[in-house]
């Protein structure tokens, strides 16, 4: 049988990286095959160049037998490659139907199309109205728009980019027994993700990246998630030990805290309460866009709230700025790396500076002192294994996984009482999210109170003491972490309080 | 004091004429901004229109010439800016205010023989029968052509933007660049092509200024008219039809302003001078006082720099 994609010797080198050296791989009609492979590995520039959006620098590609080399997303789609992409590409002030309209080379009158997208949303289980807009859409219902963008153009071939790093667990059922019935319909489907346990349970086949190069195929279903994320990294992985828990006094009280969303498409906070006390983790999940943005700005003091919402220590701080919350022991690190948690022009000196200068005592009557903040940036680069030539170098400059260990190192080094971390290994590579991990537990075991905002439920599961999720701006009641299954998790993502009064 | 001097219906169709040059300057703008980018040139678009379109109507002999010279020096002004911004990744509003300076200094280069000159005529129509009817008469059928197609752009502008896949690729790539370089959608030239669009559409706008509202050519006649232009825009949320209403506002409060200043109202004419850009600014911030609304409208990557990453 003449494979759907053939992949051979495949190049592409940007200055200084080497994106992709001499991929290799096949796709058979009706496969779900699956790209693994760490940040940084090259699974992006490989779609990429499958898609169009890039040209590799040597190498060949063949569909059906036939050369292929897409020099635009037009072409690729023309042939019947589809791409559903890991940060979706819709436009929010649109309709669905405006949005699946642009995704198309020649779409259909309005009507027609809005019929179409009835039709085929009803097919394949994935309810949509076309005249919504996106804007007020939940992930898992913008991820439905592209998938029935791609769907469509009956695609032959369906790269999908990390699809269930934004869904529930329920939602992630609903996408597969999508994939499943596209792929019993012929259609085969590139799958790439980072969670293991996912690829074991959708993917016939995958072919692991590291560096670039091709290391390894397997078959999913004849592998443990540990064995192939050895193959991922290339070294053995340890998973960080989790200590015995014993609460001690209360740190943090949130009581009854109401926050209404500055941005027109964010979602408000809803009366939340809670303790977290000393030696704790408290895990918070939640589908993106539930209000865990406006939950950090409000603990961190970016957003003010009432001022007896927020007790830190017995002392109301809700109407405190984020400085004062610091000098009093809260310190916080947001999820977006470039931009909030660090300027991404500004050095790591200066970035070390910007929210160490009240507790390391940086600045004397506002002159700075250099070298005292020189030397904490350099401590933190020590101290958090930092990857950087020195500490004048741009925080953009930096990988992900560097540049996050900085910012979470950043704060810990400054010894708070309480921190906050919201998605602190999103987009990190394995052994860097390793690190931080570790670095938050050994935190909570000196006496601090940590909270970790993900969505990541393996990494909530792994390291946290008491659970609690966050749904469409509510808190729900905080539990123990264990016993939890990820079923009753998912049921509280979607929003249904679970009522297990043995927890 | 003498108000009965007055009539209404003369003051509609002045201010017709008064709101011509930044409803099409501000058409323009518009839909430069929905493609995301933020042109503060258009002071500088207008006058080298104004110019360059009266240069050609006296040369010629044609105002029809003037009007087309004018967008067309206007579009290749505009040029100056979308190589800076798109290609060179210049900031858009260093470039913008770049843009009105030079833009300034260089029509009063090219104008400087033609002060004191009169311009051909623009003729109004004249529709026999129709155009002698009393009041419907002169508010209908008297205008001067240009005065049909600003009325008709609004209509066209409306239609591209809301009705055509053309108008949808547009507004796509004025919310989301990214999102439609990935879908394979040519951003840069997208923006190049609105920004042509809205440097002919200030270069008509200047042209009319200097060939039928005058008309003849002065420095810095244009006075702050790109301007209201650009504040027009914004106010009016991106919405053609409600430019069309706060040009004619502040048009007609302009119009009313100086038959009150010429009848001898007893209020300083300073304070009547201001009336126009107060009652403008006032009543487009009520409209658009809903702001979770008129964010809505306002395009999400308007002036950020777009650079394929791939």
């Amino acid at each position: 049988m003449t494979p759907l994609l053939h992949l051979s010797g495949l190049t592409k080198a940007y200055p200084g990286v080497i994106a992709n050296d001499d991929v290799g791989f096949e796709i058979q009609p009706g496969e779900v095959h699956a790209l693994l492979g760490e940040n940084g590995a090259g699974k992006s520039t490989l779609v990429k160049m499958i898609y169009g959006l890039v040209r590799p620098d040597s190498g060949e590609m063949r569909l059906h037998g036939e050369p292929f080399a897409p020099t635009e997303p037009r072409e690729a789609r023309a042939a019947g490659v589809a791409m559903v992409f890991q940060h979706f590409s819709l436009f929010e002030a649109l309709t669905v139907a405006e949005n699946i309209s642009l995704g198309m080379e020649n779409p259909p009158e309005n009507a027609a199309l809005s019929d179409q997208i009835r039709q085929v949303s009803a097919n394949y289980g994935l309810t949509l109205d076309p005249d919504r807009r996106i804007g007020d859409m939940s992930a898992g219902e913008r991820q439905r728009v592209e998938i029935v963008r791609c769907l469509l153009q009956n695609p032959k071939l369906l790269v999908m980019d990390e699809p269930t790093s934004v869904l529930t667990p329920q939602e992630v059922d609903v996408l597969f027994e999508t994939l499943r019935k596209l792929r019993d319909e012929g259609t085969s489907i590139l799958y790439i993700s980072h969670k293991l346990e996912e690829i074991r349970t959708i993917c016939d086949n995958a072919t692991i990246l590291r560096l670039g190069k091709v290391v390894g195929t397997c078959v999913p279903s004849e592998e443990t998630p540990k064995t192939m994320a050895e193959m991922m990294v290339g070294t053995e992985l340890k998973t960080p030990s989790k200590r015995p828990y014993t609460p001690g006094p209360s740190l943090l009280d949130v009581h009854d805290m109401w926050l209404q969303s500055a941005d027109p498409f964010g979602t408000s906070l809803r009366d939340i309460s809670f303790s977290l006390h000393a030696g704790e983790v408290l895990g918070i999940a939640g589908v993106a866009g539930n209000g865990q943005d406006e939950l950090l700005l409000a603990l961190s003091g970016e957003e003010r709230v009432t001022n007896d919402a927020i007790k830190l220590k017995g002392e109301n701080v809700g109407n405190l700025g984020p400085n004062h919350r610091r000098l009093q022991g809260l310190l916080a690190a947001p999820e977006e790396r470039l931009g909030h948690a660090a300027a991404p022009d500004m050095s790591l000196t200066e970035n070390a500076l910007l929210t160490g200068f009240t507790r390391q005592r940086l600045t004397n009557r506002g002159f700075v002192k250099w070298q005292a903040t020189r030397n904490f940036a350099r401590a933190i680069i020590e101290k958090f294994d930092v990857r950087t030539p020195g500490t004048e170098n741009a925080a953009k400059s930096l990988s992900g996984g560097n540049l996050q260990k900085f910012v979470i190192g950043r704060e810990i080094m400054q010894r708070p009482d309480v921190l906050i971390v919201n998605q602190p290994t999103w987009g990190v590579d394995a052994s860097a999210a390793a690190f931080i991990r570790e670095a938050l537990l050994e935190l909570a075991e000196q006496g601090a109170g940590v909270i970790v905002i993900s969505q990541d439920l393996d990494e909530l599961m792994e390291i946290s003491d008491t659970f609690a999720v966050l749904s469409e701006g509510r808190l729900s009641r905080v539990r123990s972490a264990s016993g939890v299954t990820i079923e009753e998790i998912g049921l509280l993502m979607g929003g249904t309080e679970v009522d297990n009064a043995a927890a | 004091m003498d108000f009965s001097a007055i009539s209404p219906v003369a003051l509609i169709v002045s201010l017709m004429a008064a709101s011509t040059p930044i409803l099409l300057a501000a058409l323009g703008e518009l839909v430069v901004e929905k493609s995301g980018v933020l042109n503060l040139g258009v002071e500088g678009m207008m006058i080298i229109g104004a110019v360059c379109g009266f240069i050609a109507a006296v040369t010629t002999g044609s105002p029809w010439l003037g009007f087309v010279f004018g967008a067309i020096c206007g579009a290749l002004l505009s040029m100056i800016f979308a190589i800076l911004t798109q290609y060179l990744m210049a900031n858009q509003v260093a470039s913008g205010l770049g843009l009105t300076m030079f833009g300034l200094g260089f029509a009063a280069l090219l104008g400087h023989k033609y002060s004191g000159i009169k311009p051909p005529k623009f003729h109004s129509i004249d529709i026999p029968i129709l155009t002698d009817l009393p009041i419907v008469g002169p508010l209908l059928f008297g205008h001067d052509p240009m005065v049909y197609i600003s009325i008709l752009m609004v209509f066209v502008v409306w239609y591209f933007l809301n009705r055509t896949r053309a108008g949808l690729v547009l507004r796509a790539v004025g919310e989301n660049h990214d999102a439609a370089h990935a879908l394979g959608y040519k951003v840069i030239r997208i923006r190049i092509m609105a920004i042509g669009f809205g440097g002919a559409m200030a270069g008509m706008g200047g042209a009319y200024l200097s060939l039928v509202r005058v008309p003849q050519w002065t420095e810095g006649m244009t006075a702050g008219a790109g301007w209201i232009a650009l504040a027009l825009v914004v106010f009016a949320s991106w919405k053609p039809g409600r430019a069309l209403i706060g040009a004619y506002l502040f048009g007609g409060v302009t119009v009313l302003q100086l038959n009150l200043q010429a009848a001898g109202l007893s209020i300083s004419p300073a304070y009547l001078s201001m009336t126009p850009y107060l009652v403008t600014i006032i009543v487009l911030v009520i409209m658009s006082a809903d702001k979770a609304r008129a964010s809505l409208n306002a395009p999400a990557s308007l002036g950020k720099l777009f650079h394929a990453t791939t």
